[in-house]
């Protein structure tokens, strides 16, 4: 019990610790420049609060029960040497890590929001949910191909930059036909999509294989992997904006 | 209070949906595919509930603190802007910038997965790429990115001049650098934006977007986590790209001075 009061303190300090250097330019700039009341502040202080207890124990959870479980599955899997089966887990590891991402949840909405203010989807609330949803889908499937594609390029030693400058030009290509209205949407998804959940278990995945595989490098071949999750889904959500 | 607790119980069930994928994922490929089972069943199922619980509470918090903070900012920061009324003058958005600028730097320097990046580039490139260095490029990077980001929104220029500007450069740079490098360096792009930053950012973006006379949130508001991911690139791959310059001059001009 105290072990576990002690651990949480730690996570709680962690989170503040994201929180404090943003709370605190925000202060700066409210007392020396804006010096205006901030409107709901008792509002804003719970909710903040509720964000460091939300983070604190969302990274505990994924700490004690689900790392460990991905990081011994992902040994596992490359120790394993089932191709098929390998690259079936990458997918759902990107897929599934994707859809539980905050940030994305965060982004999605909002993008909702405005593209229902905007009357380019539907007003209605279940209209927003679906956009909300169907946006995030389309960045999890992207994020699961990534990912399948990155562990491919290990397993063949296949040099990262060709895929990543392939990846740029044919960003480029797409923004031509997409509609307007996508586009800002697509560029943010790829910085969205890599933070708290998929990070941690993806690098576990990437390294662990490059370790497992004789003659690569996990210094290496282990990396490049969130490179990729951040490349495809401005690449699936502006086909999906075309396709629409 | 009790209705607060209801938006708990139905914010609660919408994780639920969003977290199950990768619990069931987790588990069916440790039974079916390795059929080997779960060491720790207590410590998944504890585990899974504070994942819930968390994600539920951050999402309230999202709703309550992050995004209205990030719309309060670009509120108040555009209103000491606007003094002539429907005439947009970029130049007078300079306390935006500043502030967009502040914002990416400090959450970047702090950003514990950054530091591990750092250390790994330190022992790839032999030293002569240092851990604080690089951490010091990509926060610059990123408060560049950011700052940019607003003046493209403020201005209401075309988004995809200055990310596929930018990938031209980076495309360029991974040419020049040293091929160890590169991984890490198209890597420090994705980890820099942390699930605090993402929320707070997106809403200055839209925010500034909806209160500047003459721009569309839709059209204009998003963008600034793409410029807060492909800078640091960039960063990245100059800092190396210039460290590994500086060590080959260092190391002629020692040769020179023992033939002379």
């Amino acid at each position: 019990m105290l072990r576990f009061a002690l651990t949480m303190a730690k996570r709680i300090l962690g989170a503040v610790r994201d929180l404090l250097p943003i709370v605190a330019v925000i202060l700066l700039f409210q007392v020396v420049v804006i010096r205006q009341p901030f409107p709901d502040l008792v509002s804003v202080a719970v909710g903040l609060a509720c964000v460091v207890a939300g983070l604190a124990l969302f990274v505990q959870g994924l700490e004690s029960g689900l790392f460990p479980l991905g990081e011994a599955l992902a040994q596992g899997m490359a120790q394993k040497g089932s191709t098929a089966w390998l690259l079936a887990l990458a997918f759902s590891l990107g897929f599934g890590t994707t859809v539980a991402e905050p940030a994305l949840i965060a982004v999605a909405s909002e993008a909702a929001e405005v593209a229902a203010e905007a009357r380019f989807i539907g007003y209605s609330e279940a209209d927003q949910d679906r956009y909300a949803l169907e946006l995030r889908i389309v960045v999890a499937v992207a994020v699961g191909l990534a990912i399948v594609l990155g562990v491919l390029r290990i397993l063949k030693g296949w040099p990262i930059h060709r895929f990543i400058i392939g990846g740029y030009i044919l960003v480029m290509v797409m923004t031509v036909f997409a509609p307007e209205e996508i586009v800002g949407v697509a560029y943010d998804s790829g910085g969205v999509t890599t933070s708290t959940i998929t990070v941690p278990l993806i690098t576990a995945l990437g390294v662990g294989l490059a370790s497992a595989i004789r003659g690569r490098n996990p210094m290496l071949d282990g990396f490049g992997l969130i490179a990729f999750a951040s490349l495809t889904p401005m690449i699936c959500v502006l086909g999906y904006g075309m396709v629409s | 209070m009790l209705a607060s607790l209801e938006l708990f119980g139905e914010t609660l069930i919408y994780t639920l949906r969003d977290v199950s994928p990768i619990i069931v994922i987790l588990v069916v490929f440790q039974v079916a595919v390795l059929r080997r089972k779960p060491l720790n069943i207590g410590g998944i199922i504890t585990g899974s509930v504070m994942v819930l619980l968390g994600l539920a509470l951050f999402l309230i918090g999202l709703d309550q603190a992050l995004f209205p903070i990030g719309e309060t900012m670009a509120r108040q920061l555009t209103e000491e802007a606007q003094t002539l009324a429907g005439v947009v003058r970029w130049e007078d958005y300079w306390l935006v910038y500043l502030f967009a600028g502040a914002i990416g730097f400090a959450a970047t320097v702090a950003e514990p997965s950054l530091i591990a990046v750092g250390l790994k580039a330190e022992e790839v490139s032999g030293g002569a790429v240092r851990a604080w260095g690089l951490r010091i490029a990509v926060a610059v990077g990123v408060a560049a990115g950011v700052a940019l980001g607003c003046f493209r929104i403020v201005t209401g220029t075309p988004l995809p001049w200055y990310i596929v500007g930018a990938y031209v450069i980076v495309i360029v740079q991974t040419y020049l650098a040293s091929r160890t490098i590169v991984p890490l360096a198209y890597d420090s792009g994705g980890v820099t934006t942390s699930t605090v930053t993402v929320p707070v950012v997106a809403a200055l973006g839209l925010g500034l977007a909806a209160n500047v006379p003459g721009r569309s949130p839709l059209i204009d508001g998003f963008g600034l986590i793409a410029f807060a991911s492909v800078f640091p690139i960039m960063s990245v791959l100059g800092y190396a790209i210039s460290a590994d310059w500086l060590a080959r001059w260092r190391r002629r001009k020692e040769q020179r001075e023992v033939e002379q």
